[in-house]
């Protein structure tokens, strides 16, 4: 179980990024968030992900109050960030030093083969495209095993092949550990196709606007009824929740009007 | 009349592929290129002198610098040269280095230590090496100390500089991913920083270890009885050019050496890095 509660945050500026937001997930449930720019989705993550401080609220991962970085938390950036002067198989096994050799090797040679990369360990990062870093960012995030994952628009940077296949990649990690997942994104479709449910945000300060259960099966059928029943639902909610603020600062100003006058 | 105009095709396609390995067996020859200049510029002068052409006499022909030169190496006499300037380079480049590297690291790691140390380390920076000249002789004496200590002042400024820029440097999105796996803060400079700063600190140690041999002819000048510097000044006095230019000729040779074998010492360290560098 993983949950937020009332999660606020807010910058020394007095930017409001995020306000009360409250989430809560079942262990292997996948989350989509989707939302306007500036709505708060890269800044819910890092205070996951413990890189950032909440102002208020509290994130806890099956009970236990998550504060900074924590072994149950895994994060996939928008980038891959791979350690240029480690080898691939090293990227990997970055968050296992501590384990033993023996243990060590293993899994990461498991990850890679889960990513499609079983060859490709003892590459330096520089040699691989852009989609094969990706993989194995991802793969550097599942092989500590964490309870609940994270991923900031992943994907967006690749063209819609080769994020189609990483779309797979992800799933069959997910298959073999079950992790919770929340995955940030801009792509109403990569939203669908991935979660259980997805979260509408909505900016300034950003909020929670809308949930929409998917309800389709794996693997899901891109022209089925539920896919796409669910897709016009979010882009629905999105579009709402994109003229909403507007809908507000008009009652207000006529509150203030009515105040003036 | 079919057979020739299908061939020039597949010669073209054929041909696409095996280029870039032809250029790269090429690659060991190319560098000889570059010595085509001033072999072209020796035998010119050498040839206008023969001729008649020029007097040669402050400007001698390569002939007579190699005449020099070989002289110098059958008395023995260029080895001791070449050891006592190397062995000050060496000294004054490891001292510089260190307490550059010490010092960079500092002001690159901690806000405080760099706003109380980099000002005074600007200004000293801003002052002409030479200038510390007749202040080394005072405080150290005449030989080897003032020497290393000059060498060691020029090849402290660019290592310095160059650690504390590559600190500052660090992508901050790698120390993000640092942080995500919880590393410690020893465990963040080993696994981390360091690695992110090594080709930085290269660098900084080559243009260290060129500044080394430009301030070790000005230690040299400044009153020695052996060295590369020595030669040159010992030149001038008893008039023989061929001899200032048998130690230049040694200088830049000695110095592409030493370069050439810090960048091979080094290069394991950097075969990871993804730059134009890996490719010159």
């Amino acid at each position: 179980m993983f949950t937020i509660e009332r999660l606020t945050k807010t910058y020394a500026d007095g930017t409001r990024a995020l306000s009360d937001v409250s989430i809560a997930l079942e262990a292997g449930e996948i989350l989509g968030v989707v939302g306007g720019s500036g709505c708060g989705k890269t800044t819910l993550l890092r205070l996951v992900a413990g890189l950032d401080r909440a102002t208020g609220g509290r994130i806890a991962v099956d009970g236990e109050t998550i504060e900074g970085p924590h072994p149950a938390v895994g994060i996939v950036f928008q980038e891959p960030r791979l350690l240029p002067w480690l080898s691939v198989a090293d990227n990997v096994g970055f968050g296992l030093v501590d384990r033993p050799r023996a243990e060590r090797l293993e899994r990461v040679a498991d990850a890679l083969a889960r990513v499609g990369l079983a060859d490709y360990g003892a590459r330096w990062p520089r040699e691989l495209s852009g989609g094969q870093q990706q993989r194995v960012a991802i793969a550097r995030a599942f092989v500590t095993s964490p309870k609940v994952l994270l991923l900031d628009e992943p994907f967006s940077a690749l063209d819609a092949f080769t994020r189609a296949s990483l779309h797979e990649h992800l799933l069959s990690l997910w298959e073999a550990g079950r992790q919770t997942i929340v995955i940030v994104t801009h792509d109403v479709e990569e939203a669908v196709t991935l979660a259980d449910r997805v979260v509408v945000m909505r900016p300034c300060p950003g909020r929670v606007y809308e949930t929409i259960s998917v309800h389709a099966e794996r693997p899901r059928d891109r022209l089925g009824v539920g896919f796409d029943k669910a897709k016009r639902r979010v882009l629905n909610a999105l579009d709402r929740s994109l003229r909403a603020p507007d809908v507000e600062r008009d009652r207000a100003a006529a509150q203030g009007d009515a105040l003036w006058w | 009349m079919n057979a020739p105009s299908t061939s020039p095709l597949t010669d073209v396609v054929d041909a696409a592929p095996p280029q870039a390995p032809r250029s790269r067996v090429h690659a060991p020859g190319r560098w000889l290129i570059g010595l085509a200049l001033p072999l072209a510029l020796a035998l010119g002068w050498e040839l206008a002198v023969r001729f008649g052409l020029a007097q040669g006499r402050l400007m001698p022909p390569p002939s007579r610098i190699f005449a020099a030169l070989t002289a110098l190496a059958r008395s023995g006499e260029l080895t001791t040269h070449i050891i006592a300037t190397l062995m000050r380079v060496l000294a004054g480049f490891a001292l510089g280095a260190v307490a550059g590297t010490l010092m960079g690291a500092l002001a690159g790691a901690s806000e405080l230590s760099r706003r109380i140390f980099d000002p005074t380390l600007q200004a000293l920076r801003a002052v002409p090496s030479i200038a510390w000249v007749p202040l080394f002789l005072l405080w150290l004496g005449i030989f080897e100390a003032s020497k290393v200590a000059l060498i060691a002042v020029g090849v402290f400024f660019p290592v310095y500089l160059g650690v504390a820029g590559a600190i500052e440097g660090i992508d901050r999105k790698l120390l993000e991913v640092g942080r995500v796996f919880r590393l410690s803060q020893a465990g963040m400079v080993r696994r981390v920083m360091l690695p992110a700063v090594l080709p930085e600190w290269l660098i900084a140690l080559r243009s260290g270890l060129g500044l080394g041999f430009m301030f070790v002819v000005a230690a040299e000048f400044m009153g020695a009885s052996e060295g590369l510097g020595y030669l040159l000044v010992d030149g001038q006095q008893i008039g023989k050019p061929d001899q200032i230019l048998a130690a230049i000729i040694t200088f830049a040779v000695l110095g592409k050496i030493c370069d050439a074998v810090l960048v091979a010492a080094t290069r394991p360290l950097v075969r990871w890095q993804d730059t134009a560098r890996s490719s010159l």
